[in-house]
């Protein structure tokens, strides 16, 4: 008899795992479950491209729908699992079916924060997660129609600047006193609070929202200062939750996430996780951490997959992100901290710059604008750790990858 | 459908019929060929070079400045370096064949 592997959940993580299981030469049976109709597709074109009617669905598929036939992989979209029997070693879905397995792997992600402030539950307030939420998005942006956008961090951001660049009036309210507050420095706040603001976006920081207001519809944001923005649709873009619950239910550990180690393993020897719903080990960051990123989403997967096969390679990567915004393409290495010291590369002005964030003098994160040649050396430094010198670094015309052999 | 001759990591050549009007790394990604292709074919990772048959290099459009400065700080970066998610396959290209570059 064959072995069956099962995956919970068919994003980018189940994805990547069911591919990399059959091109590592994995002969047995694959189960790919996934709530949404569709294959597994990429989320980040969601918020940009995606949503500017620039992309036509089919164009986000991590794989042509046609993959998973000639792979032998077995889909089963549009369903949900109830229950899992660690004893047992079975699966049950919502539609009655029960399925064994002899490996789990959970890539159950995450899903949006909701808001529940009064009038939370008017229509016409939106979130952004999956295909089917922009479509919603894009469809209540008729010509004309103003949003009002709460929170701005990645998503808030990306909606403002597609629609901006669509013509639409745009209001965006963030309760912190600026925006990506969670992600980069100060001084990386201001420049993006600047270009939002010249390129007419109405945006209210250190405001909190209070209310929805409407009749049975949304019609506007009630915010702490008093003050209401109306507006046609609301987007709400306030972080994610990773899906642990059912990690919860079987006993495995969940502490912000499913604890696994290095090589994506649970504490039960049949069972793996990855993705969003992670929390692992990173050996270059030298703590525990829970990612929100394709980069972890795809990379964690592979890993994964491999140790659900018994080979052991760990996962430890330097994370990265990045976000588009109008013309400004912002690709974020490492993780900022508040005390890190901040050093420019280059004129923010002339929208082409990196800051680089160092700490104990050498480079722990960076945040490149524009400015792609600084990436990739700036990954491996941070990996190095070694030291830099500041003034040094501060040239712009000093390549970054002669830090590396110093 | 035109032909693309890719030869792999180990070297071993094949051929595989390209789709018009994608990207050469989706047809590499289609077709299970080794690239992570991690950030999904916007430029952003590097994770999708490969290596154009030098009599090939002019046939295709030239490098934007964003694969130009991440293609320009990898290791394994040669003349003939090309992100294949910045290469749209088009009848022009019938036999192209790209190497895809080693994993950094």
């Amino acid at each position: 008899m064959t072995d069956t592997f099962i995956i919970v959940g068919a994003g980018q993580a189940g994805g990547q795992a069911a591919a990399t299981l059959r091109s590592k030469g994995f002969e047995g049976r694959i189960v790919l479950i996934g709530e949404e109709n569709y294959v597994p597709y990429e989320r980040p074109p969601l918020s940009k491209a995606f949503l500017a009617g620039e992309l036509p669905v089919e164009k986000t598929f991590l794989k042509k729908p046609d993959f998973y036939d000639n792979k032998n992989i077995e889909l089963r979209l549009g369903r949900r699992v109830v229950a899992i029997d660690r004893q047992a070693r079975t699966v049950n879905l919502d539609n009655g079916e029960s399925i064994g397995y002899d490996k789990l792997l959970l890539a159950t992600g995450s899903r949006v924060r909701k808001l529940t402030v009064p009038g939370a539950e008017l229509s016409g307030i939106h979130y952004l997660r999956d295909i089917a939420d922009v479509e919603g998005i894009r469809a209540a942006m008729k010509p004309g129609a103003r949003l009002a956008i709460v929170g701005a961090g990645y998503i808030g951001l990306e909606v403002a600047a597609v629609a901006r660049k669509l013509g639409h009036e745009v209001t965006v309210v963030e309760a912190l006193d600026r925006v990506m507050a969670r992600v980069v420095a100060p001084q990386v706040s201001a420049f993006y609070e600047k270009v939002h603001r010249e390129a007419g976006v109405d945006l209210r920081l250190g405001t909190g929202l209070t209310a929805f207001e409407g009749d049975g519809r949304f019609e506007q944001l009630r915010l702490t200062d008093g003050s209401a923005v109306p507006g046609d649709l609301a987007v709400v873009g306030i972080g994610i939750v990773p899906n642990v619950e059912l990690a919860q239910e079987i006993g495995l550990k969940v502490d912000n996430g499913i604890v696994v180690d290095e090589y994506g393993r649970t504490e039960d020897p049949d069972i793996f996780a990855a993705g969003d719903v992670t929390n692992h080990p990173n050996a270059i960051l030298g703590r525990n951490i829970r990612l929100e990123s394709v980069q972890n989403a795809m990379s964690q997967a592979m890993a994964a997959a491999l140790a659900m096969l018994g080979h052991l390679e760990a996962y430890n990567e330097v994370p990265w992100f990045w976000s588009d915004q109008y013309d400004l393409k912002l690709q974020i290495a490492g993780l900022w901290e508040p005390d890190d010291e901040i050093v420019v590369r280059g004129d923010m002005e002339s929208r082409k710059f990196s800051v680089v964030y160092l700490r104990d003098g050498a480079i722990a994160a960076i945040n490149v604008i524009n400015n792609m040649r600084d990436f990739l050396p700036a990954k491996k430094l941070i990996e190095a750790k070694s030291k830099v010198d500041p003034a040094r670094l501060a040239d712009p015309e000093v390549p970054l990858k002669e830090f590396l052999t110093t | 459908m035109a032909k693309l001759i890719v030869t792999t990591r180990e070297g071993e050549t094949s051929e595989v019929e390209g789709e018009r009007g994608i990207s050469v790394m989706e047809i590499l990604r289609d077709n299970d060929f080794e690239v992570a292709a991690i950030c999904g074919g916007c430029c952003s990772c590097a994770t999708c070079h490969v290596y154009v048959d030098e009599e090939w290099m002019d046939k295709l459009p030239a490098r934007e400045e964003d694969e130009r400065e991440l293609l320009e700080e990898l290791e394994s970066f040669k003349d003939n370096s090309r992100l294949s998610c910045q290469i749209e396959f088009t009848d022009d290209l019938d036999g192209l064949q790209v190497t895809i570059a080693p994993d950094e």
